[in-house]
């Protein structure tokens, strides 16, 4: 008979260990989908992993593609830190992208050096904006905000579609629903020639930095971690919830709209309605597998990132379908959430 | 037309009621899987995932041959596996019901979408199935309005209603019903019965995923009568917005599930009446924003299963 016994800490080891483990373990699970479909399997993963990481461009494709996800896994990290389960990434990010564009495409004048940091502060606020409803709607009247901010998904997907189609639509643009370009000055410079990987890389990785300094020096994070951990002793101990929980909603849903500027700043230059394939959901796997960590959040995403990049790869090459990304990623996050109970349990035989 | 002379015209036409109880169906097997679900205290958003899963395996069956009712079969028994899944995580292991239901939905969803690219390697358009028939029942037709509008329905909508008075029966009138309700309002009452609190939690989350596969399947085999990429398009989330509007009641989950039904008709009515005149968006907006509105509208007064949520452990309190 086994039994689980709490821990009192948690050795360090451990902690960098079980997502390892955990990550290996979705990786075998997979395994079974693929063999059971006839993919050659050990051919299908050695794809995936030359096509992530076996050349100069296949690294910065999967840079580039971890971009997006870094912002959205930060966004989904402080937030679930506080136990507010913002889901709705997703949607943030096409309504900051959206904003990025309003602001950053030439249809409002501005000095030159100030487009840049126009379309930054546009898409954070449109997506701060986003999530505020909910985290409201949460603290003064307890409705669920998981429900609430992926019903905001399809709402926002729709009203960018909408704008694609109606003032937002480039006449330059074919008749393709796509928004105008950003202009020259406000795009985030790619950092290499020939290369997409893009400055948004470097914005992600300060912000990473940034989340960590936060949730572990500051004042502000000692409280956001007080009231993930216990609501009730921390309204005992003076700390206003509600607060916290605004805050931690403007943090979240502004970086994840920070994604969307950075996705069309940097990497594609216009907006239109499939620019997003799912990093907000995939940004709730990237912070899981971190342990909701910031700085941990720069290898879960890469990771994750190094699946989808490596899967297309492999799936031109070998023709197994690059849903198995999917599979993978979906599979880390249940398995990940399976060994953090190995983290704060220990196992005892008797 | 002036609009109150449209809106009366819509309410007498059986085809609008024919319409609304059609879209209801897929809502109807959802809130119910929804309901046992959390009646027994525990949250399953991996409805999303197992709406697709049901929609995709129920169809896939029946391309490769089998009956329809044996698609449906396949359907559910698809939807318990995957209730399975997030039953094992959730209930005796404790996890979090959030995010454990948000993997469970990408775990069947990315399996449904792989197993269909496997099944159907190069196709351009998905391929149909022959769908369920409308079950023309003779006693209906004598019904003004709502008769010619039942007599529309499939079979499936018909299993929807029955299984809502199933569900009503047994969780208001047997023994079994008390244990479900008491084990998501105070299980340690349960295990003082000496009941297993793990196993009734496990079995609800297992038959209420089943459910709500039949209403994935729903979409494949009666109304698009195809496997499409994103078909399920949100309506997972939705029966669980109505769950926490019903109060957690079958009685009320039915009428909300129909008058969200009636709603959504509606708005597809009206999108026809005003042409291009308003972006199209906007009425495909209204279901959620329905949905979100609904909960604002009982949030005071959601009167939420004590347990809900609420890992057990033997021995705690």
């Amino acid at each position: 008979m086994i039994r689980f016994e709490p821990r009192t800490r948690t050795p360090l080891a451990l902690r960098l260990l079980l997502p390892v483990l955990s990550v290996l373990a979705a990786l075998a699970l997979a395994a079974i989908p693929l063999a059971l479909a006839g993919a050659p399997v050990w051919t299908a993963y050695a794809g995936i992993a030359t096509g992530a990481a076996g050349s100069l461009f296949a690294l910065t494709e999967t840079l580039t593609r971890a971009t997006p996800l870094l912002f959205t896994g930060l966004a989904a990290a402080i937030a679930f830190r506080a136990r507010l389960f913002n889901i709705g990434a997703e949607g943030q990010l096409y309504l900051g992208a959206l904003a990025a564009v309003a602001v950053g495409s030439g249809a409002i004048a501005l000095p030159p050096p100030l487009v840049l940091p126009a379309i930054l502060v546009a898409a954070f606020a449109a997506g701060a904006l986003l999530m505020l409803g909910p985290a409201l709607l949460k603290t003064r009247l307890g409705v669920d905000e998981v429900v609430t901010t992926l019903l905001l998904n399809f709402v926002v997907l729709l009203f960018v579609q909408m704008m694609l189609e109606g003032p937002f639509k480039d006449p330059m643009g074919g008749g393709w629903p796509q928004s105008e370009p950003i202009l020259p000055e406000g795009a985030l410079p790619p950092l290499f020639e020939r290369m997409r990987v893009h400055a948004g890389l470097l914005l992600a990785l300060a912000a990473a930095i940034a989340a960590q300094v936060l949730m572990g020096r500051t004042t502000l994070g000692l409280k956001i971690r007080a009231v993930g951990d216990n609501p009730a002793a921390s309204r005992f101990a003076g700390i206003g919830i509600t607060g916290v929980t605004v805050t931690v909603a403007v943090l979240s849903g502004g970086l994840a709209g920070l994604a969307g500027a950075s996705e069309v700043a940097g990497l594609k230059g216009y907006l239109t309605s499939d620019l997003s394939r799912g990093f907000g959901y995939a940004g709730i796997v990237v912070a899981t597998l971190a342990g909701l960590q910031p700085l941990a959040v720069v290898p879960a995403a890469l990771f994750v990132a190094g699946i989808f990049v490596g899967a297309d790869t492999m799936s031109r090459q070998v023709g197994v379908s690059n849903y198995v990304a999917d599979l993978i990623v979906a599979l880390a996050l249940l398995c990940v959430l399976v060994g953090g109970l190995f983290q704060r349990y220990r196992p005892r035989w008797s | 037309m002036t609009n109150a002379a449209f809106l009366v015209d819509l309410v007498g036409s059986a085809s609008f009621w024919s319409a609304a109880i059609r879209i209801a169906t897929p809502l109807l097997f959802g809130v119910l899987g929804a309901l046992i679900c959390e009646r027994a205290g525990v949250l399953n958003l991996g409805i999303e995932g197992i709406f697709t899963a049901g929609a995709m395996a129920g169809w896939l069956a029946v391309y490769l041959g089998a009956g329809l009712w044996t698609g449906l079969a396949v359907a559910a028994l698809t939807g318990a596996a995957f209730g399975l899944v997030h039953a094992l995580l959730t209930v005796p292991l404790g996890l979090s019901q959030h995010v454990t239901g948000i993997g469970v939905t990408l775990f069947a969803t990315s399996l449904a979408y792989f197993t269909y690219r496997v099944a159907l390697p190069n196709v351009a358009s998905p391929p149909r199935i022959e769908p369920f028939g409308p079950l023309d029942l003779p006693f209906l037709s004598s019904i003004p309005v709502i008769g010619p509008a039942l007599a529309a329905q499939t079979a499936p909508t018909w299993l929807a209603f029955a299984l809502f008075a199933l569900v009503a029966l047994v969780l208001a009138r047997t023994p079994l019903g008390l244990a479900l309700r008491a084990v998501g309002e105070n299980p340690a009452a349960v295990e003082a019965q000496g009941l297993g609190v793990h196993a009734l939690r496990i079995g609800a989350v297992v038959a209420g995923s089943a459910v709500m596969a039949l209403g994935g399947a729903f979409l494949t085999m009666s109304a698009f009568n195809a496997f499409f990429f994103e078909m399920t398009a949100g309506r997972g989330w939705i029966c669980i917005a109505l769950t926490v509007f019903a109060s957690w009641k079958p009685g009320r989950a039915l009428v909300g599930a129909l008058l969200f039904g009636a709603f959504d008709a509606f708005q597809l009515r009206l999108q026809h009446q005003v042409g291009g005149a308003v972006p199209g968006q906007v009425f495909l907006m209204l279901p959620y924003l329905l949905s979100i509105a609904a909960l604002i509208l009982v949030a005071r007064r959601a009167d939420y299963p004590k347990a809900l949520m609420v890992p057990y452990f033997k021995g705690s309190r």
